[in-house]
């Protein structure tokens, strides 16, 4: 806050950046991408709080059926009357636990979050392009989070159609008890969602591609801003078509249209509705959902590219190719769509030719990982907190897209489709990879948000006992799907392809889950015990060479004082030879050495200062 | 002050300089929305052509937009004078635009009020039509024409285009009164018209889709 005085005091640079005075346009209103940020984490943070102690209840459900939870009772007074969960208690568990964890925990907390949080500081700009849209966008996120949760307590309970929503489940008020209101509240809650997702998304590309400080060059910018602003754009591009989806279905549900709804009978009674397809519903939804995986993914795959080259002390192996995967993943993710419905009847043809898109996104991601594979390879690692969770990143990464090629080619997906190894697959590749993203960057950027270290040692327990605890449910799981044991069954007592020593797996996989659940009390006790009274954090905890670690901490409202920073070279100066420290921040200018020894690195960093990232490669290369 | 409107002003022009697009960032992000918006009328379009081929049958769109007139029945009439109003539209508004440029005050809110009342008779045009199809029994669950989602699709389609005209209205009135009270000379530049003028082309783009697709084809 001194800094900002004595900026306004010598020059008075910015007009629209005059710090808020009132606690309401400081803390609640506010503009300030850092507090926005904050928030938005804040309350993503509740929210995915909210959608673990749902899979806890239903996970309990599956290895102790019927099991009487008498406490139980006071969270979902419709569907556990009797303190048992009931059939359609579980199915609005399953559905929201998916739907929250998807669209409000983790889309939220990346782009919502560390998308507001990183894209200023990183690029070098005050705040966000358009500071009031950004405010928007929150407290349209912040209202979508209260319908959805406000449709856990209607009479008929929350929506319970899947987090797809597939019609006519959806569609009909009498298919289920959570086809009523509480479908209607989802519905609505996605659209707002999807408004404040827009909202937020147009700030972050416009000021990733508009804002950026003198020297910042596009193939300068730290791999995270390029993870989050492709996943912004993916949410630009792929939003729409599950938005147009909604507003049909709302139509459906209560104009009598028949977009989604076929002939149908219902309990021996014709619905007069006439030859929609539910099919439709379906493109449009995973037009929308499989990009929706990738928004997810890439900002988390940019935060551990960012971790891992600090934490090795080495630069990042082909920052150009990575910058190209996360942009051929991105464009690639927009025509797979047609691996969800493999089973929907589906002319075999087109099933071949999603097949063939799908394989190929292994390409990519096959680069990606053998690059952060490269810059591991002889580094000089730390093994902080935030460096676990990028490794374990790399880990869950590798296993979750591994059962990908499994999925992703119709012959295999066919017997495997709706079962348990689907579920294993996904909750690793996309659940797992991006929470171990969002913990390191939480871990990572903490100091810098609040002006305090997170405790370490507690971090650690953190770490191990998420890692171990998330491979106990979801590695077991895979065998529950190859045993063929169908996903969003409320009970399996009655199936006689299922042995019933298969059980232990389920028991297995409740007990790890409830342990990965205490383990983020570790988590949610540090978090708050380090910000309160954390050791005090230094400007550069981790001696990081990107720009937001040359910004004041906490950073104050304008971010950077009188003067924007000017950018000499790329982001990953790390052990660069001959230089005195091993980092140099992107704001040092490069001196050109023009003799002797270090002739060739003078050269090759000299060509960062000149936006010819690609003469890394040969000096760097040269070097390790 | 005069010196920190100066700095700010040259901080982002640097910016503007130095974004891939040499353009502004309200502009850039005006587009962005632009290909949003436009995804989201692609998606309502696309499911209007899956449904449309999926079920075989439609109804004869030139018989049912049909105006009779002494008699005769001449097809797609007031389709042809609504697209017509809404083009001359973007005439009206591009020469808004360019008069903005050259900062005139008063033809730039002529222009602008002129396009809005263009925009606002072409609602009442969509209105009258409206009126017409659900006085002859077109509901979204039924219609006398063809499939009942012809009917469905048809206030879809329209209705979103209908609201995209009148929020465009709504938008154009906010800049005709900044450009009328002077905000805009306060602010030294008059790049909001154009940045609204995007915006109201675009809406007019996708009546062109509208009409090809829905009442051509």
């Amino acid at each position: 806050m001194e800094t900002t005085s004595i900026a306004h005091a010598e020059a008075p640079v910015e007009v629209h950046h005059h710090e808020p005075q009132s606690f309401w346009t400081k803390y609640v209103f506010s503009q300030d991408h850092k507090v926005i940020a904050m928030q938005y984490m804040i309350t993503a943070l509740v929210m995915g709080f909210i959608g673990m102690v749902m899979s806890w209840i239903f996970r309990i459900q599956l290895a102790w059926p019927e099991h009487n939870l008498p406490f139980l009772r006071f969270l979902m007074p419709t569907n556990m009357e009797s303190g048992t969960l009931q059939t359609p208690g579980y199915y609005m568990l399953v559905t929201m636990h998916g739907t929250i964890m998807i669209f409000f925990l983790l889309t939220a907390i990346l782009t919502g979050g560390f998308g507001n949080f990183l894209i200023p500081l990183q690029v070098g700009a005050r705040d966000m392009a358009f500071p009031f849209l950004n405010m928007l966008s929150y407290w349209f996120y912040f209202l979508s989070c209260v319908v959805i949760t406000a449709s856990l307590f209607v009479t008929t309970g929350a929506a319970s159609a899947g987090w797809t929503s597939y019609p006519p489940l959806s569609a009909i008020a009498k298919a289920t008890p959570g086809s009523g209101l509480g479908q209607d509240l989802w519905l609505i809650s996605i659209a707002l969602f999807i408004v404040a997702s827009t909202m937020g998304s147009l700030n972050y590309v416009t000021t990733a591609l508009n804002m950026r400080a003198k020297g910042m060059t596009l193939m300068r910018m730290p791999l995270t801003v390029w993870g989050i602003i492709v996943a912004a754009m993916l949410g630009l591009f792929a939003f729409p078509a599950l938005f147009a989806g909604a507003v049909l279905l709302l139509l459906d549900r209560h104009l009598g249209t028949s977009f989604f709804l076929p002939y149908l009978v219902v309990g021996g009674e014709h619905i007069v509705r006439n030859d929609g397809s539910p099919l439709l519903w379906q493109h449009l939804f995973w037009f929308l959902g499989h990009p929706e995986v990738y928004i997810l993914i890439l900002p988390a795959m940019g935060i551990t590219s960012e971790i891992l080259s600090n934490g090795a002390r080495k630069p990042i192996f082909g920052y150009k190719v990575m910058v190209g995967s996360i942009a051929a993943i991105g464009f690639l993710s927009f025509i797979v769509w047609g691996h969800h419905m493999f089973v929907s009847g589906m002319n075999p043809w087109l099933g071949f030719a999603f097949v063939i898109t799908t394989l190929i996104i292994a390409i990519p991601s096959a680069i990606k990982t053998f690059n952060w594979l490269g810059t591991l390879w002889k580094g000089n690692i730390r093994f902080t907190t935030p460096m676990l969770f990028a490794i374990g990143f790399i880990s869950t990464f590798v296993t979750g897209g591994l059962t990908g090629l499994f999925l992703g080619n119709s012959a295999l997906d066919i017997p495997l489709h709706d079962t348990y190894f689907v579920v294993a697959h996904f909750h690793v590749v996309m659940g797992l990879s991006s929470v171990f993203g969002i913990f390191g960057g939480i871990y990572y950027w903490f100091p810098k948000m609040t002006g305090r270290m997170m405790n370490e040692l507690w971090g650690k327990v953190h770490f191990w006992l998420t890692f171990v605890g998330s491979y106990g449910v979801f590695w077991t799981m895979h065998y529950l799907g190859f045993m063929g044991m169908p996903r969003r069954y409320y009970s399996y007592e009655s199936y006689q392809f299922l042995p019933p020593d298969m059980h232990v797996l389920q028991v297995i996989i409740t007990v790890s889950a409830l342990i990965v659940g205490a383990a983020q009390f570790i988590f949610i006790v540090n978090f708050i015990g380090s910000w309160l009274r954390g050791k005090k954090a230094p400007d550069n905890p981790w001696q990081a060479t990107t720009l937001e670690w040359q910004a004041p901490t906490p950073p104050p409202h304008g971010n950077w004082g009188p003067t924007l920073p000017v950018v000499h070279r790329w982001p990953y100066d790390y052990s660069v030879p001959g230089a005195s420290a091993d980092f140099v921040p992107q704001t040092v200018p490069v001196e050109v050495e023009p003799t002797g020894e270090h002739h060739r690195v003078a050269v090759a960093v000299n060509g960062h200062a000149h936006g010819h990232p690609h003469t890394n490669g040969s000096g760097n290369g040269h070097h390790s | 002050m005069a010196t920190a409107e100066l700095s700010l002003h040259q901080e982002f022009q640097e910016y503007t300089l130095r974004s891939p697009f040499r353009a502004s960032w309200q502009k850039v992000m005006m587009w962005v929305f632009i290909v949003v918006d436009a995804l989201t009328f692609g998606s309502l379009l696309v499911s209007y052509g899956f449904t449309r081929v999926s079920l075989g049958e439609w109804a004869n769109p030139a018989e049912v937009f049909a105006l009779h007139i002494g008699g005769k029945e001449i097809p797609l009439l007031l389709i042809a004078i609504m697209t017509f109003i809404l083009v001359s539209s973007s005439g009206t508004m591009a020469l808004a635009v360019a008069n903005a440029y050259e900062r005139k005050k008063k033809e730039t809110v002529l222009f602008l009020t002129l396009t809005m009342l263009l925009g606002l008779t072409f609602v009442g045009c969509q209105v009258y039509e409206w009126t017409h199809l659900i006085t002859h029994g077109t509901r979204p669950w039924w219609n006398p024409y063809g499939p009942p989602q012809f009917g469905a699709y048809f206030f879809t389609l329209t209705g979103f285009h209908g609201l995209h005209v009148l929020s465009g209205v709504i938008y154009l009135a906010i800049v005709a009164r900044m450009v009328a009270n002077g905000t805009l000379d306060r602010r030294g530049s008059y790049q909001l018209v154009e940045i609204a003028g995007l915006y109201w082309h675009f809406v007019d783009l996708i009546w062109v889709f509208i009409f090809t697709m829905f009442y051509l084809f």
